[in-house]
């Protein structure tokens, strides 16, 4: 099981000077797995998310991306969406999208095809040319989702994308993404708060706790794909939150 | 755009009720020329050919714009320099900020002492004015950029230079341009007070010369080009700023 999975995580630790931010995250991902990381705040999974990233270095476990069949460069093979969209207000929404292709100095022809390619997919078509302040902020985020994948990552890491968006657009955007996730065939590891939208997104949750941040659970959400709205009022969907619920001490 | 032009004009208008106010005063009052000109005495003083009036202005004006991109150049460069080291900028910073509290002005005579008088030391008085709010700001503007935005670059492997001109420099322009603008204003400061304390050319040393004669309207005309050189380098910074930095993003 671990020889395949694209994401091995074996007693991760960190720590902030000698305080754990992280004790003993372990979890697998496999290839087009989009896994919800879930957990409140200041719980550190941010923090594995930027492990995850290569942005910060651990104190102890394992951390392997990549595996013989689904090879990992980590210099060109990581998208991120933050929490705010964090587009260049300098730039238009193309030239923006184009930003880590052009870090990673990639043929610009191609590139550009791509990128409008990804507009269309992410709904944004017709705004190629426009700044991000003409943008509404779900708009601006859907930029950022293709900005993420403009560079074909194989793994796509997301903080709280939705976090700051009114409830309506977040609904919205889950669907979205989910749409996004199938056709793009990405593995995404999705860091969030919302207990529902870790459930309703996740083809697998995993569920932090915080202080330092523990594992407390790791499992499969076994709801059928393509999802629905009216999939949030299955009695499968209420077990899992519960089950969610009960471990971060909600009830 | 019809608003636009009315306030234009209005501006217009201001400058031009100010010249007329001027002449009634120094008309109506009977004000004796060596107190205050006239408008036309005033304009009448660029016709006196041993003044040297374009030689002046060229000497002046490559003082400003020589101490002012220079200060431009080493403010941006050193800020840039602190965001890679920590170490470094909280070692220099505070020092900065102590010299940031020297009078420029009292530096004239030092400068004087160890560059003599001329072009180059005027430079470096002007240069000397300006460039802590240019270095300031721009190290403010750095500082400001979101650092989930640098971390974005580095998921990348992105290089430094990279980062700086895709992203910090681009996101600090906005207040590298208003640093620029108090600048632009000192720099003209810093020149004329530097050829007023030592210099054999310039349109400081010649208000000196021409305060001796009395000739209040060449002392008036020199004020007025002086003050047409500052709005020059004021136009052209904020040319720049219209140019390189989008509306949504400048900062008052």
């Amino acid at each position: 099981m671990s020889r395949e999975a694209f994401i091995h995580l074996a007693g991760v630790r960190k720590l902030y000077g000698s305080h754990p931010a992280i004790l003993d995250a372990s979890f697998d991902v496999m290839p087009g797995e989009l896994v919800s990381l879930v957990g409140p705040s200041g719980c550190g999974k941010s923090t594995l998310l930027k492990i995850l990233a290569g942005l910060h270095p651990y104190d102890g476990g394992e951390v392997r991306i990549g595996s013989p069949t689904h090879p990992f460069d980590p210099s060109r093979d990581v998208g991120m969406v933050f929490q705010a969209p964090l587009l260049l207000k300098w730039r238009r929404i193309l030239e923006n999208v184009l930003l880590p292709a052009e870090i990673l100095g990639l043929p610009s022809g191609p590139a550009r095809a791509r990128a409008l390619d990804l507009l269309k997919l992410v709904g944004l078509q017709g705004y190629e040319e426009k700044y991000p302040y003409e943008l509404s902020g779900g708009m601006q985020q859907r930029a950022a989702i293709a900005r993420a994948l403009v560079h074909d990552p194989k793994l796509v890491l997301m903080d709280e994308p939705f976090g700051a968006l009114d409830a309506l657009t977040r609904e919205k955007m889950n669907l979205e993404l989910l749409r996004i996730w199938k056709e793009a065939g990405k593995t995404i590891v999705f860091v969030t708060h919302g207990i529902s939208e870790a459930v309703f997104l996740g083809t697998r949750v995993v569920v932090l706790t915080a202080g330092p941040a523990r594992m407390a659970d790791n499992f499969e959400v076994d709801l059928p794909h393509p999802r629905t709205l009216d999939m949030k009022t299955h009695e499968r969907f209420g077990d899992y939150s519960r089950r969610v619920y009960r471990l971060l001490g909600m009830e | 755009m019809r608003d636009k032009l009315g306030h234009y004009a209005l501006g217009v208008l201001a400058h031009v009720a100010l010249i007329v106010a001027w002449y009634l005063f120094v008309r109506l009052g009977d004000v004796p020329r060596f107190v205050m000109p006239s408008p036309g005495d005033t304009l009448d003083a660029l016709l006196k050919p041993n003044y040297n009036w374009w030689g002046n202005i060229t000497v002046t004006a490559t003082e400003i714009f020589a101490g002012y991109f220079l200060a431009l150049a080493v403010g941006v460069a050193l800020a840039l320099v602190f965001t890679w080291s920590r170490t470094l900028e909280a070692f220099f910073m505070p020092l900065l900020v102590s010299l940031n509290m020297i009078p420029k002005v009292a530096l004239g005579p030092l400068i004087i002492v160890w560059f003599k008088y001329g072009v180059f030391p005027n430079s470096l008085m002007a240069f000397s004015i300006c460039v802590f709010p240019i270095l300031l700001t721009t190290a403010r503007g750095l500082r400001e950029i979101e650092p989930d935005l640098l971390d974005l670059v580095r998921s990348l492997r992105g290089s430094r230079w990279q980062l700086f001109t895709k992203i910090q420099l681009p996101g600090a322009m906005p207040y590298i341009f208003s640093g620029m603008k108090v600048g632009a204003i000192l720099a003209v400061a810093g020149a004329i007070v530097g050829e007023f304390l030592g210099s054999d050319k310039g349109l400081g040393y010649l208000m000196l010369q021409v305060q001796v004669t009395l000739d209040t309207p060449a002392m008036f005309m020199a004020v007025i080009l002086i003050t047409l050189l500052g709005m020059l380098l004021y136009g052209i910074v904020l040319g720049l700023e219209r140019w390189l930095v989008p509306k949504d993003a400048r900062v008052a």
